[in-house]
Order: structure tokens, then C-alpha cells, then sequence
């Protein structure tokens, strides 16, 4: 490996491309021009391409200099920054077990910083389970380079050849003499040196792992439990005040006229307006809110005579021409080898992602740069968002994350930000925008409303030979078939995405955007064909598959589960479901009983097995699976956002429903290991399975096909009518 | 109308002049600094407000602050005795019973509440006791091991 020059960052400041002016920028903001290590290779360019190549990560602006992801400090603590954020599913952890892997430091001197967007290198948002998959690789890479960096620099320092330089808990040795040894910190004290290597050393290879791949615990957890985690509604200002924005009561409304004067009256209400946005400020939110309900304002909302009912029939009339995501093989020969054919239309609700946190800013104007604390899993996107609404350059916007209290997608759009920044300009004071829970389910972007139509047949010997799959609004994610079926097509109408004219509502991305919809229509309906074949659901499967991968989670989990195979129905209530997502192979077995009379369905029993390629932090996985699979019983059995004409049935907790306590039964998991392939995602794969392993549950329990998510006890007591009937 | 307004907050004396019917989550987390207690639906059916009102887990969306006038009110940041975590804080941590946190103050004191007035309940009693307070992460089996470790640490004893 070859030296580049060294050279302090000063020295640069004669260069005229841009990248070096961000470059120095960048650096000075880190607060790296006064010590510590400072290695880079630019922005972009051929490191750039070589690494997309690499990684398969294309296309981004993420840096390629491992300081922008690095700081090692003098006292030998390590900074690692990233641009992904913490919203509880503990990148916070797993990022730092990375760091201290590859650059041989303790686990404990590892401290993050994530998602600000003065101090984090770009990204483009934390969603899709990436972070460990894809940006993980360039926080190893970082590390593995900044270790490869130092040893250089302790080699000369230490007068000794490279080869015989250990790195062992932030301390590098001479093997041959013991006390030839230095500190990261010792190494990096008072310099300011830029080099890097020609090519990224190799990672370590698993087998040497001693961090990565243990289960740690949450890092955050003692200021969680204190309460002294920070969230984007914790942080205090001097003079700051809180905003209540005037509402429309439905979407498509229009607003035709506006009265603050009584509002006006309140003691230390301040009331801002401009065009659309009229706002009431006040010290305290509360008050701020009781004055906002003083004002008049007039709507005219259009009849689009559209509702929870009647939507799935508008989505087939405006269905756009499909996509076609997969196939092989010919519809009609399968038709006709098909002994059997099974024909199902399958429906899905729009589904909240209800954080806790309900989206939340507060924005500060100060010598010409606007700075924004916003809970939001795109901090980089609501920077240029902010810099666009106010009139900035992107550089006077500064985005800081505090802890977020979940965000499952719904973050991903930050409208909050947007409004607290405008209010702060136009009242000059810092403005802090809590949306409440009603506006939270208001402007939710939810889980599409879809329609799955399904046509599949089963020759004589039992073999799937037909397989006729188009989803209609849901999306892409998960509709690909995996089973060895000969004549296959799945079409793909319209996505999650928003789409002009078709839902009443902004939707977008819900934790496994899609997937959830397609694993659910596709495992009860191999479950109705298991029936149709009189097989048993698990050896039908399997007896369809070749992906390894895909029967090593079947396997695991009814091992784990101890299933003995039974045909549907055969009133044990075990169900069955399984997925790829993110890369993630995974499958759940539920176990559930059905109240025939009330149709209350209780969930008893959950196990799920995932692989998932190497594991970073076991632990995380685990509590990862455990948090898909309760908040899937949501989804499954109780969440549905009601409406009509654009106005909002479901505004809080009492009607729409999450899953609570005695919803939530006993929870098994399985990883299933395999350290051949690198890290996949976890934050999302285990939700795509609930769906349909409790639909499939029910059905095994009773015969009912419940055609519609969620499985409400009406839809329970109608499905079990129309067994009878049948 | 502004009232002045005495109780105890994490056992030091609080004297406020306010107005009476403001809601003392607002109290809290504007007037008193304190942020522990969160808000999430603002019409007590979510939990993440839980503050302890004489030892028994209240909503704090749902009392205004005149209330509490002569109380004893003790939020999250009021559970660390010496720089120790409690039994209960401590459980929650060692069991990983959370994820983004947002829900994890109002459960612990909600928890706490629990303990208070039944210190060895049975799982169904943990899980018939806790089922108000909303988790979106997905939380629930590990806070009600962590709750079962923390009757044990607590030895039968009050929190
Ligand atoms: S904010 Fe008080 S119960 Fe939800
Ligand atoms: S840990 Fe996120 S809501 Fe409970």
C-alpha cells in the first residue's frame, strides 16, 4: 500500500474545486482542524466508483474519506459519525460494535453521533433496513482504513517494520518488544495529518471477530430509562414558543375563510400567517392550542363519495397498466394441466405507522443559519427541504436528530420541520411544532390501501402449476414468487407511492413497504391450495422449494415450534407464513384460537426463524424480530384507518387500535446462522410473515378464508357465515 | 385564573403561580423542565404522560395541575437515588424492554404504580395492570420479564 501526501487541511485552502471548499468545511465543522487524525481522500471520484463497485452502492453522495466517519481524539476515544438515525432499532449499538471491530478499540470507547447534518457524513435516509447493510460496510471500511492509517504512522514512529505491529484495544505494539508500544491517542496528539491508503485494507474476516456478532444491550437504554433522553421535544430555548397550526377538518378541503381575532385575545398569543399557514404562538403549548380552537375558519370539502368501503372498488377502476415483476413458463397451459383451480380476491386497509413520537421540530434562526432539531428519519432530505422553503442555501440549514420515538417510514416525509422553520422566520423567535396525535394520524403518509387477485392451481399429483398473481396499489416488495411452480406471472398495478387521483390521502412507505400485503394474499393462498391439494401447508411448501435458504427457515422454525403435519383445516389453529425481505429470509408459525361467537381471535404462540447472513449484534436481531411480530398483530388483527370524503374516522388511540399487552403472546426466535453471506437487513423482514401466518392460522382453526386485513371480529363472524354457506 | 399552587415534586417542594387548569404534563415539561413525561394522544390513552400522583400512576394529560395541589408527585427523573438506578429502571435496562424509548418513562412509572399496590403480581397481572400503556416499538414480553425481575429484585418489598 502506498502513502498519499500529508498535509494539513490549511494547505488546501488555495484549491478552487467545490469538493475542497466542503471538504474543509466539512472538517473545520468536525472540529478536526485543531487535532486528531485527519485523513481523507476527497469526495467522489474514482475512490467513489470503486467503491459502489464494490459495496453495490451507487450513486450517493456519501463520502469516501473515512474521516467522515472517524475522529479519534487525543484521550484515545473514538467519535463515530454517521448520517442514519436512532429511532429504536439500534443502529446507535450495532454502529459502534462495527467501529470497534475493525479498528481494534474497546467496544466502550466508542461514541456516536448520528444523523446532524453539520457533523455527519450524507445519507439518504434510514429506511429499507440499509443501515447495517450497506452503510455499515462504509463504517468498516472507515475503520479498517484508519487502523491501516496508524499502523503506518506508529511504524515510524516506533522505528519498526509494519508486519510487526499489533493493534489490540486502541493500542498499537511492537510483538517483539513490549514496551514499544503507542495509544491511538499518542499517535494522533496534536498532529494534523492527512493520508490515506491507495486501497481499503481487507476487512476482518468473521471468524476474528470479538465484537461484531456478540449480543450487546442497547447503549442508550440509561437515558431511556432516566428520562433524560433527548428527544426533539425535550430541547429548550430561550424565548422559544410553540406553535398550533390552523387545520383543515378533511382532505381535498379548501379553506374559505379565516377569523383569529378571538384567538388573538388570549394573553401572550402571537397569531402568524402567510398564504396557507396560519399559525398561533404561544410559551406554552397548551395555551397555544386553546387559543388556536377560538379560531373561525370555513371550508368547502368536495363529495369524492369515497370511504373505507368503497375504496377497493375505485383502486381496480383506476388501476394503472402493470408491471410485470416476474414469470415463466404460460398462464393457459398451466390452466389447463391445473386439476384444481383456487381464484381469491384479497383486501388491505390503510394502516398508520402511530409513533409514539408524534413528529416534532423546533427550529432557531441565528446569524443568518437556520438550525432545526427534528424527529425524522431523513435529515439530509429535511435539510434541503428547509433550505428550499426558507429561501437558504442548503449550508445555512443545519438538521440535528435527537433520539426519535419511532418512525417505521412514517418519518421519512418531515412536513414538521418544514413549518416550524417558516414559523421561525416569520415570528423571529424559535418555534417548536408538536404535531398532536390527530394531526399525526391527519397527515400520516399511510400504508396504502390495496387489492391482491390471486389464481392458482394444483394438478392431480399436488403440484402447484399455476400461479396468477396481480397486486393493486401495495407495491412491488415481496410479490415475487419463489416456489417451483412452472407457469408463474405476477403483475405489478401502481405502488405504495403516492399516485395523483387515487388514494384521499398521502400514503408512503410502511415498515416493509408492500410486503406486508403481498406475504399475506400469497401464504393464505397457498394455504388454500394445501387444502385443495389435502396436503399438509408446511410439506407443501417445502415441497415446492429449492432456495436453500428459504427451507433452512421452514426448517428452523417448525423445528422449533414442533410441528407435526396435519391438513388444513385441522382445527389446531397453527398457522404459516414466510418471506424474503431486505435480503432476509424469514418465517413465522402462529398458533392462535377462535372465539366463534364474539370472533375474537387470541394470538398464543409466535415463532419466528430469519436469516439473515452474518449477525452484528444477536441481540438487536432478536429484539428486532420480537418488535415486527407484535407490532404486526396490529396490521393483522386490529389497525385500519377508517374515513370519508377525506375526513378521518380514527384521530387517536381509543378507536385505532394498536396492540396492547394481553394481544401479545409468548414469542420464540430463531436465527438461523449463515457467515457466508454479509449482514442483511432486520428491522423489517419479521413483519411480512403476520399477516399471513394468522390468516393462515384462522383458517387451520376453523376453515373461515378471512379475505381482508385487519381481522376484525366482524370480518371473523362474516368469514365463518360464509364457511357454512360454502 | 392563576392560583398559587404547592406540592411535592421528586420530594422537593414546588411553589407555582400558574393557572389552575392548565394540564400538569404541560406544567411539567414547560414550567418545571422536566421532559420525562411525554406526550402521545393528549386524552389518556396512550401512557406516555405516566407521573406518579401519591404513589399511584396517573395520566398527566389528564389532571390539571390544581389537582395535585398538596400531592406528592414524582416523575421519571425523580427514580435515580444516588446515582442508582432503581430496581425498576434498572430491569428495564438489563432485559432491553425498549427500543426507541419514548414509551419507557410513562412504563416504568405505570410499573412502578403496579408494584406499589400488588409488590409479587402474577404475569396476568402484570400484563391486566400495564395493558393501557401503548408500546409502538413492540416492546411488551420484555417489559413484562423486565417488571417480573424487578418484584424479584425488590423482594416482595415496595418500590
Ligand atoms: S399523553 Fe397522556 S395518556 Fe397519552
Ligand atoms: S419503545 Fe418505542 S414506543 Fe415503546
Amino acid at each position: 500500500m502506498k502513502n498519499k501526501t500529508v498535509q494539513s487541511p490549511e494547505k488546501t485552502a488555495g484549491t478552487v474545486s467545490p469538493a475542497a471548499v466542503t471538504r474543509r468545511e466539512f472538517l473545520k465543522r468536525m472540529g478536526l482542524a485543531g487535532g486528531g487524525l485527519i485523513v481523507y481522500a476527497g469526495f467522489g471520484g474514482a475512490q467513489a466508483f470503486a467503491r459502489a463497485a464494490r459495496t453495490g452502492y451507487a450513486g450517493t453522495n456519501v463520502p469516501v474519506d473515512f474521516n467522515a466517519f472517524l475522529k479519534i481524539g487525543t484521550d484515545n476515544r473514538v467519535t463515530c459519525f454517521v448520517g442514519k438515525i436512532e429511532m429504536g432499532q439500534g443502529p446507535i449499538t450495532s454502529f459502534a460494535q462495527m467501529v470497534a471491530e475493525e479498528l481494534d478499540v474497546l467496544y466502550e470507547s466508542v461514541d456516536m453521533v448520528m444523523g446532524d447534518t453539520d457533523r455527519c457524513p450524507w445519507d439518504a435516509g434510514t429506511w429499507g433496513s440499509l443501515s447495517t447493510r450497506h452503510y455499515g460496510v462504509f463504517v468498516k471500511e472507515a475503520a479498517a482504513e484508519a487502523k491501516g492509517v496508524l499502523k503506518q504512522l506508529a511504524a515510524e514512529r516506533l522505528q519498526c517494520p509494519p508486519e510487526r505491529l499489533v493493534t489490540r484495544e486502541g493500542v498499537i505494539f511492537d510483538r517483539n518488544r513490549s514496551g514499544s508500544r503507542l495509544t491511538y491517542g499518542e499517535l494522533t496528539k496534536g498532529r494534523v495529518i492527512e493520508r490515506h491508503l491507495e486501497d481499503v485494507p481487507a476487512l476482518k474476516p468473521v471468524s476474528e471477530y470479538t465484537v461484531s456478532g456478540k449480543p450487546h444491550l442497547r447503549r442508550d437504554s440509561r437515558e431511556k430509562v432516566t428520562g433524560q433522553a433527548r428527544y426533539s421535544g425535550d430541547i429548550r430555548l430561550p424565548g422559544m414558543v410553540y406553535a398550533r397550526i390552523v387545520r383543515p377538518p378533511a382532505h381535498g378541503a379548501r379553506r374559505v375563510s379565516v377569523d383569529t381575532a378571538a384567538a388573538e385575545q388570549v394573553d401572550g398569543v402571537q397569531v402568524v400567517r402567510d398564504g396557507e399557514l396560519v399559525a398561533v404562538l404561544h410559551r406554552y403549548p397548551d395555551v397555544a392550542r386553546q387559543a388556536a380552537e377560538r379560531i373561525q375558519a370555513k371550508y368547502v370539502t368536495p363529495q369524492t363519495g369515497i370511504n373505507h368501503e368503497t375504496i377497493f372498488d375505485h383502486l381496480l377502476k383506476n388501476a394503472p397498466p402493470p408491471a410485470v415483476a416476474g414469470q415463466a413458463g404460460d398462464l393457459q397451459a398451466g390452466q389447463k394441466k391445473a386439476a384444481t383451480v383456487v381464484e381469491e380476491t384479497y383486501l388491505n386497509s390503510y394502516v398508520a405507522h402511530a409513533p409514539m413520537e408524534t413528529h416534532t421540530a423546533l427550529a432557531q434562526f441565528e446569524n443568518g443559519k437556520m438550525t432545526v432539531w427534528a424527529s425524522t428519519q431523513s435529515p439530509f432530505g429535511v435539510q434541503r427541504q428547509v433550505a428550499q422553503a426558507v429561501g437558504l442555501p442548503a449550508e445555512k440549514v443545519r438538521v440535528i436528530t435527537p433520539f426519535v420515538g419511532g418512525g417505521f417510514g412514517g418519518k421519512s416525509a418531515s412536513a414538521q420541520a418544514v413549518e416550524a422553520a417558516r414559523l421561525t422566520r416569520l415570528s423571529g423567535k424559535p418555534v417548536m411544532v408538536m404535531w398532536s396525535r390527530e394531526e399525526e394520524f391527519f397527515f400520516d403518509t399511510f400504508r396504502p390501501a390495496a387489492v391482491v387477485k390471486i389464481r392458482g392451481g394444483v394438478d392431480d399429483a399436488g403440484n402447484m402449476v399455476l400461479w396468477d398473481y396481480r397486486v393493486y396499489f401495495a407495491g412491488r416488495r415481496g410479490c415475487e414468487n419463489f416456489y417451483e411452480i412452472p407457469h408463474h406471472r405476477e403483475q405489478v398495478y401502481g405502488e405504495w407511492r403516492i399516485e395523483p387521483g387515487i388514494h384521499p390521502f398521502a400514503v408512503g412507505p410502511w415498515r416493509a413497504p408492500a410486503a406486508n400485503t403481498n406475504v399475506y394474499a400469497r401464504d393464505l393462498h397457498i394455504n388454500l391450495l394445501a387444502a385443495a391439494a389435502a396436503q399438509d401447508p408446511l410439506e407443501f411448501r417445502l415441497r415446492h422449494l429449492k432456495d436453500p435458504r428459504m427451507r433452512s427457515v421452514l426448517e428452523a422454525v417448525a423445528e422449533k415450534f414442533g410441528y407435526t403435519p396435519a391438513r388444513p383445516p385441522s382445527g389446531r389453529g397453527i398457522g404459516i407464513a414466510c418471506g424474503i425481505d431486505a435480503e432476509t429470509y424469514v418465517a413465522v408459525m402462529a398458533e392462535a384460537a377462535v372465539d366463534e361467537n364474539s370472533g375474537a381471535i387470541q394470538v398464543k404462540r409466535l415463532v419466528c426463524a430469519q436469516e439473515m447472513g452474518q449477525v452484528v449484534n444477536p441481540q438487536g436481531a432478536t429484539i428486532q424480530m420480537e418488535g415486527c411480530l407484535t407490532m404486526g398483530l396490529g396490521y393483522a388483527l386490529a389497525e385500519e384507518m377508517r374515513f370519508d370524503n377525506g375526513r378521518l374516522q380514527d384521530t387517536n388511540f381509543d378507536t385505532y387500535l394498536l396492540p396492547r399487552f394481553s394481544w401479545v403472546p409468548e414469542i420464540e426466535t430463531v436465527i438461523v446462522p449463515n457467515t457466508a453471506l454479509p449482514p442483511k437487513g432486520g428491522g423489517e423482514p419479521a413483519i411480512v410473515c403476520m399477516g399471513g401466518a394468522l390468516a393462515t392460522a384462522v383458517h387451520d382453526a376453523t376453515g373461515a378464508k378471512l379475505l381482508q386485513l385487519p381481522m376484525t371480529r366482524e370480518r371473523v363472524k362474516a368469514a365463518l357465515q360464509n364457511r357454512k354457506r360454502a | 385564573m392563576i392560583e398559587a399552587i404547592s406540592f411535592t415534586l421528586n420530594e422537593k417542594p414546588v411553589n407555582l403561580r400558574v393557572e389552575g387548569d392548565r394540564p400538569l404534563l404541560w406544567v411539567l415539561r414547560t414550567d418545571l423542565g422536566l421532559t420525562g413525561a411525554k406526550y402521545g394522544c393528549g386524552e389518556g390513552v396512550c401512557g406516555a404522560c405516566t407521573v406518579l400522583i401519591d404513589n399511584e400512576a396517573v395520566p398527566a394529560c389528564q389532571v390539571s395541575v390544581a389537582e395535585v395541589a398538596g400531592s406528592e408527585v414524582r416523575t421519571i427523573e425523580g427514580l435515580v437515588k444516588n446515582g442508582q438506578l432503581h430496581p425498576i429502571q434498572q430491569a428495564f435496562a438489563d432485559h432491553d424492554a425498549l427500543q426507541c424509548g419514548f414509551c419507557t418513562p410513562g412504563m416504568i412509572l405505570k410499573a412502578y404504580g403496579l408494584l406499589a399496590s400488588n409488590p409479587a403480581p402474577s404475569r396476568q397481572e402484570i400484563i391486566d395492570g400495564m395493558e393501557d400503556n401503548l408500546c409502538r416499538c413492540g416492546t411488551h414480553v420484555r417489559i413484562v420479564a423486565a417488571i417480573q425481575s424487578a418484584a424479584r429484585a425488590l423482594k416482595g418489598g415496595r418500590p
